[in-house]
C-alpha cells in the first residue's frame, strides 16, 4: 500500500456528528480508519484561568458552564471544595437535596445521550422521545432555581432555596420507567441497531486504564468502579453500580439505560426522605470576601462523563492560586487515538458517539 | 394515449391544420401535464413527510406558513430558487452543472413510461418494463458525476457508497421484474397491469402469489432511493450531505426534487407490479363508462402508491441506518439469492396455475 491510496479527511469541527466543535483529523484507506488525531481547544473559554481572577463567589455561577447537560455537578465540586475548606459539615436536608438534583441531572444527561446517540446512527425519532422525558426534568428544575441548564443553585454551604413542587419529581420518576421501557423496546433489540453496536469499539479495561477512562464507559468494560459509593454525599442511598462486561458500544448504552433505572431509584429514596424531612435549616458560609486557608484542596465526583475533579490551591486569598477540572470527556476524547484505529468510517461515528463526549466539557 | 391522440388529431383536422403538426407537438402535452404535476406532487411529499414525520415523533410539523402548513414547501422551493448558485473554485465546471441535468431528465422520462389509467401511457412501447428500469437507474449516474465533480472529500464517499448500493440492490430487482414478466406474460406495464384483472379485484394482485417478491422490491426500492435505512450516500452524521453537499440554490433543488420524484415514481412502480396498478381494487369501478373512468383509475394508481410512500416514511421514522458492509452483504448474500428463489417459484407456479409452458 504506497501513501497515495491514503485519505486525509478532515472530519468537523463544523460537522453534524461531532457533538460540538471537535475536529477528528482522520486518515483513511478506502473507509478504513489508520490513523485519527483528535483537535480540541475550538470551545475554549479559559475556565480555569478565569477562576485565578474571580472571587469564589463570583465564580460559582459560572462552573455550570462547563458542562451544560450536566451543570449541577461542577457547582458542586466547587461548593464542595469550599465546605472542605471552611470544614462546614452538610445538614442531611441539604445533602439529599443535592443527592436528588445530582440524580435527576445525570437522568437528563444520559436521556440525551441516547437521543443524540441513536442520531449518530441515523435513527431520528428516539431524538424527539428523550427531549421530551427531559422536558419534563427541566421544567422541573426550572420551577426550582429558575434555570433550565445554568442552574447556579447549590451554595457554599447548602442550597439557594427549599426544595419545592415535590409532587411533580414524583410524577418524574412515576412516567420516566415505562418511558425508557419504550425506548428498550424500539431500540435495545433492534437487529440493525445490534448489528452496528454490538463488538463494535471494543475498550478492553487495560486500554481504559492507560487512558484514565472512568465512568459509565469504564463500567460498561466490566470494571467494578463507581465513586458514589465512596463519596459521603450518598451516605445512606441504596443502589448499586452498573457493571456490565460487554465492552462494546452496546453495552455503553446499556449500560447507561440501567442507569437511569437506578438513577430514578435513588431519586425515589431522596424524595421519601424529603417528603418527610421538616423545613430547610442551613448555615451558609458568608461568600463576600470568603478566603480559603493555604493549602490544596481536592473534590471528585461521579459525573455522568465520568469521574469530574476539581483541584484547587490557595494562597490565603478571595481567589484560588490555581485551580484545575478533571473532567470525564478530555479522557473520552484521547480514547477515539486509540479506539478508533482499524474501525470504518460509518462504525467510528457510533463508536465516537457511544463514548458521550461533550465538548464544552473538554475544552474548559 | 391513443384515446387522447384522436382527440387532439381531430381538434387539429377540424381546423385545417395538418396532421404532422399533430404527431410532433403531441408530446408536449404528456410533457407539460407530467411537468406540472410532478411539481405539485413534489411539494405534495415533501410537506407530507415533515408531516408524518412531525406525527410520528409527537411534534405538529411545518403549521407556520399558509393554513396548516400547507405552504411550507412552495416557500422552501422559492427560498432556494432565490439562492445563489456556487460552484467551488476547485470543482469541474463542466461536470458540476451537468450532473443535476442529468438526474432530472431520465427521471422525467420514467415517469412517462408509467401507465396512469387505461389510456394514459406516454411511451407505451412493448417492453417498457426494462425502459423504466433502465431509466430509474440513470439519476445514479449523475449522483457519482456530482459527487466526482464537486471535488469533495465526503461528496466522493457519498458517490461511491450510492454507486456500490445501487449496483447491488439492482439485480435483485431486475429478478422480481423477471418473475412479474413470467406471471403476467407480459413486458409492458399496461399489458402486467391488465394480467392483475380479476372480478373480485385484490385478489388478481400478483403480491398474493409473491409476497415474497414484493418485500425484495420494496426494501430494494428503498435502498435505490437511498431512503432510511438505506440512507448511506447521504448519511448526515457522517457524510455531512453526501453527494450533493456542496450544491446550492436550484440545483440542490433539482437534486432534491430528483429524490421524491423518484420516490414517487418507485412507489408507483411497485404498485404497478404488485398492486394492480391502476386498477380498482374492488373489481368494479364507480363512474363505469364514462370519462371520468380514467381519473378514478389514476386516483386508484396515486392511492396505492400513496400508502407505499406511508410505509417508506414510516420506515424511515423508525429505523436506525445499516452499516455499509451489512447492506453490501444484505443485498449479494441475502436479496439476490431469495429473489433468484423467488424467480424458480414463480416460473413454477405459472407452469402449474397457467397450465403449460407457452400458456
Amino acid at each position: 500500500m504506497t501513501a497515495t491510496t491514503r485519505l486525509k479527511l478532515n472530519l468537523g469541527p463544523q460537522h453534524p456528528s461531532t457533538h460540538g466543535v471537535l475536529r477528528l483529523l482522520l486518515e483513511l484507506e478506502g473507509e478504513k480508519i489508520l490513523s485519527c488525531e483528535p483537535d480540541i481547544g475550538y470551545l475554549h473559554r479559559g475556565m480555569e484561568k478565569m477562576a485565578e481572577k474571580l472571587t469564589y463567589i463570583q465564580y460559582l455561577p459560572l462552573v455550570d458552564r462547563l458542562d451544560y447537560l450536566a451543570g449541577f455537578f461542577y457547582s458542586e465540586l466547587l461548593c464542595r471544595i469550599v465546605e472542605t475548606a471552611c470544614q462546614a459539615e452538610l445538614p442531611d436536608k441539604v445533602r439529599v437535596i443535592r443527592v436528588m438534583m445530582l440524580e435527576l441531572n445525570r437522568i437528563a444527561s444520559h436521556l440525551l445521550w441516547v437521543g443524540a446517540f441513536l442520531m449518530d446512527l441515523g435513527a431520528t425519532s428516539p431524538y424527539f422521545y428523550v427531549f421530551r422525558e427531559r422536558e419534563m426534568i427541566l421544567r422541573y428544575f426550572e420551577k426550582v432555581t429558575g434555570q433550565r441548564m445554568m442552574y447556579n443553585y447549590f451554595i457554599f454551604g447548602g442550597v439557594r432555596k427549599d426544595i419545592e413542587f415535590l409532587e411533580n419529581v414524583e410524577e418524574i420518576i412515576s412516567i420516566l420507567p415505562q418511558k425508557i421501557d419504550d425506548y428498550e423496546k424500539i431500540i435495545t433489540d433492534n437487529p440493525i441497531f445490534i448489528r452496528r453496536t454490538v463488538n463494535k469499539g471494543i475498550l478492553e479495561p487495560e486500554t481504559a486504564f492507560n487512558f484514565a477512562i472512568t465512568g459509565v464507559n469504564l463500567r460498561a468494560s466490566g470494571v467494578d468502579y463507581d465513586y458514589r459509593h465512596q463519596d459521603s454525599l450518598y451516605k445512606g442511598f441504596d443502589f448499586k453500580a452498573i457493571v456490565l462486561d460487554g465492552k462494546d458500544a452496546w453495552s455503553r448504552y446499556k449500560a447507561r439505560i440501567l442507569e437511569m433505572r437506578e438513577s430514578i431509584n435513588i431519586v425515589k429514596q431522596a424524595l421519601d426522605y424529603l417528603k418527610k424531612s421538616g423545613p430547610l435549616e442551613q448555615r451558609l458560609i458568608p461568600p463576600i470576601n470568603l478566603k480559603l486557608p493555604e493549602g490544596e484542596y481536592f473534590a471528585e465526583i461521579e459525573a455522568p462523563r465520568g469521574l469530574a475533579c476539581c483541584y484547587v490551591r490557595s494562597e490565603g486569598d478571595d481567589k484560588p492560586y490555581r485551580l484545575k477540572w478533571r473532567t470525564g470527556s478530555y479522557y473520552s476524547v484521547n480514547l477515539l487515538r486509540n479506539i478508533l484505529k482499524g474501525e470504518y468510517l460509518n462504525d467510528a461515528i457510533a463508536i465516537a458517539g457511544s463514548l458521550d463526549i461533550i465538548l464544552p466539557e473538554v475544552d474548559k | 394515449m391513443n384515446y387522447l391522440y384522436f382527440l387532439y388529431i381531430e381538434f387539429l383536422s377540424r381546423h385545417n391544420i395538418p396532421k404532422l403538426f399533430g404527431d410532433i407537438t403531441f408530446y408536449f402535452i404528456p410533457f407539460c401535464i407530467i411537468a406540472a404535476a410532478l411539481l405539485v406532487v413534489v411539494l405534495v411529499l415533501v410537506l407530507a413527510e415533515r408531516k408524518l414525520l412531525g406525527f410520528f415523533t409527537q411534534r405538529k410539523g411545518p403549521n407556520r406558513v399558509g393554513v396548516w402548513g400547507i405552504l411550507q414547501t412552495v416557500a422552501d422551493a422559492f427560498k432556494l430558487l432565490c439562492k445563489e448558485n456556487i460552484t467551488p473554485k476547485k470543482a469541474d465546471r463542466f461536470l458540476f452543472n451537468l450532473a443535476p441535468i442529468l438526474a432530472f431528465v431520465p427521471m422525467f422520462a420514467a415517469l412517462g413510461v408509467i401507465p396512469y389509467s387505461a389510456e394514459f401511457t406516454f411511451i407505451n412501447t412493448q417492453t417498457n418494463v426494462i425502459l423504466y428500469l433502465v431509466l430509474a437507474a440513470f439519476p445514479v449516474i449523475s449522483i457519482f458525476l456530482a459527487g466526482w465533480a464537486s471535488n469533495n472529500k465526503y461528496s466522493l464517499f457519498g458517490a461511491m457508497r450510492s454507486i456500490s448500493q445501487v449496483l447491488s440492490y439492482e439485480l435483485p430487482i431486475a429478478f422480481v421484474v423477471l418473475s412479474i414478466a413470467v406471471l403476467s406474460s407480459s413486458m409492458n406495464l399496461t399489458g402486467i397491469t391488465l394480467a392483475q384483472f380479476s372480478r373480485w379485484g385484490v385478489a388478481g394482485w400478483f403480491v398474493f402469489p409473491c409476497i415474497l417478491g414484493f418485500v425484495i422490491m420494496f426494501i430494494s426500492i428503498l435502498a435505490e432511493l437511498n431512503r432510511c435505512p438505506f440512507d448511506l450516500p447521504e448519511a448526515e452524521s457522517e457524510l455531512i450531505c453526501g453527494y450533493n453537499t456542496e450544491y446550492s440554490g436550484m440545483r440542490f433543488a433539482i437534486f432534491y426534487l430528483t429524490e421524491y420524484s423518484m420516490m414517487f415514481a418507485n412507489a408507483m412502480f411497485l404498485a404497478i407490479l404488485f398492486l394492480g396498478g391502476y386498477l380498482s381494487p374492488f373489481g368494479k369501478y364507480l363512474f363505469n363508462n364514462s370519462f371520468l373512468i380514467y381519473f378514478e383509475q389514476a386516483f386508484w394508481l396515486m392511492l396505492k402508491a400513496g400508502i407505499i410512500i406511508f410505509v417508506m416514511i414510516w420506515i424511515r421514522a423508525v429505523l436506525p441506518r445499516l452499516a455499509s458492509f451489512d447492506l453490501l452483504k444484505f443485498s449479494w448474500a441475502v436479496l439476490l439469492p431469495l429473489s433468484i428463489l423467488n424467480f424458480f417459484i414463480m416460473v413454477l407456479y405459472k407452469f402449474i396455475a397457467g397450465g403449460g409452458v407457452c400458456a
